[in-house]
């Protein structure tokens, strides 16, 4: 690893503002002032909305409600114990008209547990109240008012918020992440220029919660109303510094974002935490806000609907689980102006197309991108690699993309982890600049997927095996126990015979006399039977021969036989 | 709605494509290719438009034969590129069978056999002429002398003429080309320095010629200088790294500094070697052709390096007078072996030594779910 960079060395680089740099990185054309000019609009209510029951990292939560169910905003729809499960509320009032399999707001498109609220239109809350004395408060109260306001990270990867709060290891850096690197969306830009105090006020919770040495509020530079409104919001806090970083793709990475503040490196198989730092987004923050100071659930978001296909792009309040055709009609999507009907939900580096427009918003949902014609061209079919490297070079994570690919591409997966397939971002920046126009990320989405299904398999493979073993085993046991039963009964039996003296010879000897007088007497009768008659007698001579201990094995042989 | 296009991310592309990526290194071979028109004649283009027609057809009719995209392919100028780096390097009145033969066998045998565009393991340009020169050294050794020293202009029709029955239209052969002012028959600076020095004279006595100006070969340095200005401006454009140019002369220069410090009477001084002869040209054009160079930085550093060093061996000790083409194409087998090596350090990892037969396990097939 390259040599940590110490609290003290980090913070004199901040106060001057030299900041570090990562590897690699692209400045694709931002294409911000689209949307970015107006405030944030409030939409029309939907007639639907549909509430995914899992819209974060984790375990699914138990249904609450039933259909049929009328629920009030902010009602909470979900609940469990785990500890990696975040409840979802009801975005608006109405009622539970379905509870099934809905299109997932997920490149899949694959169908999961939905809840469909029909609203009312009357958009009734439900009573909340919040935590007013919050530096009062226990730690665990304000971490369960988190969990149980349902937030989850607005970032993008959406893991539980009340988990990262609740550290147990110390904290150098909280950073709050107002990077918003990918171009078009400025969803972020627009709540940190017109909520900063409020944004602010999340801040102070999770400061109050983590206890760490310093904030850093990082925005891009392509934001200076947001820094400004940001700096105004933080000027009383001598610990808390925005911090205007160098306009870059993908500056916002998490783990790039913490190499450009510090210059540390969070390990390969660790977390932030594990080198002193914690990173949430301003849109999580103003959660947070709502949540503690408010008690009120998470229930909408804002989203950016932009694009040249949009004929009035701006940034909503969307209510979460509002399905996207709803946030296109209210922001005169022209279908006509596409090339072909393409629908982006994201940015256009790491967004993905939706399969249908009744796919709902979700918690980590920033944009809605709609391009038009000669927007964002579909790229033409990839040629060979030309081994040129400008993916080598674009990579934040010092990858080498086109060994990934060959690998990838010809299934040979051992070797492609070997070059640490499993590190990728999946930021897009070596398939922007590849001149071979080569779908890279979509190759590595492609092996993760099988390795990940290949691990899956061995795993089943390693459990069934485990399970047929100790079955054997068992089966084994209970054989040998038997066969340990039966040697001391036949021992016992021996021991029997011996012990009585003769009579129990006598018996013997008395019953196979009974036994030969009987076949002799059947003999004559037919002759039709002689051959099993013949067995018979056989056997029964065979029997007189054999002396008593001999006698005991055969019926030890006869009765194993049963 | 209409059913909705999915595609995978990113949905962005910078739209610069391998066609504008090989057209701005043509571009930029523009003024070298100018400045040696300027300096020995109209050779140059002939060979340029023979190289390329014949390159375009090469390439058109194989790609038929595999039945690949044509068109598609032939718009990433990767076949043209090829025949104007031979064309530039081969003598201007050489006969017009020898750029054919080895455009053809550059796209055909070195390019196409190997797989095509990506697949090559040499680089085509200069395994052709690597062919020409063992297969026909006369004529790829019947250089001509800058225009400045010759007794005879020979204008576009007489070029023509000589690169197609290899006489003039008034009936001089080549040879006769060659004499300059003087009478002597011309060779190139550093054909010229070899001679010398296996005639028993020391460095300081072969530069004591008229083709040379003060160690700067005649007409040959300002060629270099002209593509030196072309490559910088590939490599401001980031067409090209900066490794592969600035190892390869970093490498030579070293390695001809202690070689003419050790001994200043029989080893030429390192800006000689810089100015003269192809190392210029061979930086920046040659070398860094991609397919065929190392991919990682550092494995270009040392690909470089080789190739720098490998000129100077060859061009000191070697049979030929330039060593281009063969540092080139020796380096070209090494390039699986040096990538290996040179993998760098990945974002959250420690530097460990890497061991293809223990391939690592996928430790972070859980975190990658993110």
């Amino acid at each position: 690893m390259k040599g940590f960079a110490s609290f003290d060395t980090v913070l004199e680089r901040l106060s001057v503002g030299r900041l570090w740099d990562f590897p690699g990185g692209v400045h694709p054309a931002q294409e911000k002032s689209l949307s970015n000019k107006e405030v944030i609009k409030n939409l029309p209510l939907p007639e639907y909305v549909y509430v995914p029951i899992k819209q974060h990292i984790g375990v699914d939560s138990e249904l609450l409600v039933t259909l049929g169910d009328k629920v009030l905003k902010g009602q909470a729809l979900t609940a469990s114990e785990n500890p990696y499960a975040v409840p979802v509320h009801a975005s608006s009032s109405g009622l539970v008209t379905a509870i099934g399999e809905h299109p997932a707001a997920h490149p899949s498109g694959l169908p999961e547990m939905t809840v469909t609220i029909t609203l009312d239109g009357k958009d009734d809350a439900i009573a909340t109240q919040g935590i007013s004395q919050y530096k009062e408060a226990s730690k665990h109260d304000i971490i369960s008012a988190i969990c149980n306001a349902g937030i989850s990270g607005l970032g993008g990867a959406g893991f539980p918020t009340h988990i990262k709060s609740n550290t147990i290891k110390p904290v150098e850096f909280l950073i709050i992440n107002g990077i918003e690197c990918e171009p078009y969306i400025s969803a972020d830009d627009r709540l940190m220029r017109e909520h900063a105090w409020q944004i602010r006020q999340g801040i102070d919770i999770l400061h109050h919660l983590i206890k760490p040495k310093r904030v850093i509020i990082a925005i891009e530079d392509n934001k200076p109303e947001a820094l400004e409104t940001m700096s105004i919001a933080c000027q009383q806090q001598s610990e808390y510094h925005v911090v205007s970083v160098p306009t870059k793709y993908p500056a916002g990475g998490e783990r790039q974002l913490i190499q450009v503040l510090t210059s540390r490196e969070v390990p390969s198989d660790g977390l932030p935490i594990d080198i002193g730092c914690v990173m949430y987004n301003v849109g999580t923050c103003f959660a947070v806000a709502d949540a503690i100071i408010e008690g009120k659930a998470l229930t909408q978001r804002v989203v950016t609907v932009t694009g040249k296909a949009i004929d009035k792009p701006q940034n909503v309040w969307a209510k979460i689980g509002t399905p996207v055709s709803h946030l296109l009609e209210n922001s005169a999507f022209d279908v006509n102006k596409q090339a072909y009907p393409r629908i982006i939900m994201g940015g256009p580096m790491m967004g993905f197309t939706l399969a249908s427009a009744k796919i709902p918003i979700v918690k980590i949902t920033n944009c809605i991108l709609a391009p038009a014609a000669k927007e964002l061209p579909s790229v033409e079919d990839e040629r060979g690699c030309i081994r040129c490297s400008a993916c080598a070079d674009a990579c934040p994570v010092s990858l080498l993309p086109q060994q990934l690919f060959w690998y990838s591409k010809a299934k040979d997966y051992d070797v492609a982890q070997e070059y640490d397939l499993f590190d990728c971002i999946e930021c897009g920046a070596c398939a922007y600049v590849c001149p071979s126009e080569i779908p890279l990320v979509h190759y590595y989405r492609q092996a993760k997927g099988d390795i990940r299904a290949q691990l899956h398999e061995k795993e089943q493979a390693e459990k069934a095996r485990i399970r047929f073993e100790a079955r054997q085993q068992r089966l084994e046991s209970e054989k040998q126990a038997r066969e340990e039963k039966h040697r001391l009964a036949a021992q016992a039996r021996t021991e029997a015979l011996n012990s009585n003296g003769g009579g129990a010879k006598d018996k013997i000897a008395a019953a196979l006399a009974r036994a030969k007088a009987k076949k002799s007497a059947q003999l004559q009768p037919s002759e039709d039977s002689e051959d099993s008659v013949n067995d018979g007698a056989s056997v029964n001579a065979n029997k007189e021969k054999l002396s008593p201990s001999e006698t005991a094995s055969a019926t030890k042989a006869e009765s194993k036989n049963d | 709605m209409t059913k909705l296009q999915v595609a995978s991310s990113p949905h962005h592309h910078n739209q610069r494509d391998t066609g504008a990526v090989m057209r701005l290194v043509v571009y930029a071979a523009i003024p070298g290719i100018a400045v040696q028109t300027y300096m020995f004649g109209y050779g140059v283009l002939v060979q340029l438009v023979l190289a390329v027609m014949t390159a375009v057809v090469t390439e058109v009719v194989i790609l038929e034969i595999r039945k690949k995209n044509t068109e598609r392919a032939v718009k990433d100028y990767s076949a043209l590129l090829c025949g104007l780096l031979l064309a530039i390097s081969i003598p201007p009145l050489a006969p017009w069978w020898i750029i054919v033969i080895g455009t053809f066998f550059s796209i055909a045998i070195v390019k196409q056999l190997y797989g095509g565009l990506g697949f090559n393991l040499f680089n085509p340009a200069m395994a052709g002429y690597v062919m020409l020169l063992i297969s026909f050294p006369v004529q790829m050794t019947a250089w001509l002398p800058p225009v400045s020293l010759t007794i005879q202009n020979v204008g576009l029709w007489d070029t023509i003429h000589t690169i197609f029955t290899g006489y003039t239209a008034s009936g001089f052969s080549i040879a006769q080309l060659q004499a300059t002012v003087d009478g002597a028959t011309m060779a190139t600076p550093l054909d010229h320095i070899k001679t010398a020095l296996s005639e028993g004279y020391v460095i300081s006595e072969g530069l004591n010629d008229k083709i040379f100006n003060a160690s700067m070969g005649v007409g040959w340095a300002p060629v270099s200088f002209a593509y030196l200005i072309g490559g910088l401006v590939l490599i401001k454009a980031k067409v090209i790294n900066w490794h592969i140019p600035a190892s390869m002369i970093i490498a030579a220069m070293a390695v001809s500094a202690v070689l003419s410090i050790y001994d200043m009477s029989t080893h030429a001084s390192p800006w000689f070697h810089l100015v003269n002869g192809s190392l210029i040209v061979g930086a920046f054009f040659i070398a860094t052709d991609p397919v065929s160079a190392s991919t990682t930085n550092r494995g270009r550093i040392i690909f470089g390096a080789l190739i720098g060093f490998w000129i100077i061996v060859i061009r000191t000790w070697g049979g030929y007078p330039d060593a281009i083409a063969f540092a080139v194409v020796l380096m070209n087998l090494a390039v699986p072996l040096i990538d290996y090596y040179t993998k760098p350090r990945t974002y959250g990892h420690q530097n460990k030594v890497r061991n293809m037969a223990k391939p690592s396990p996928a430790k972070k097939s859980q975190q990658g779910d993110k």
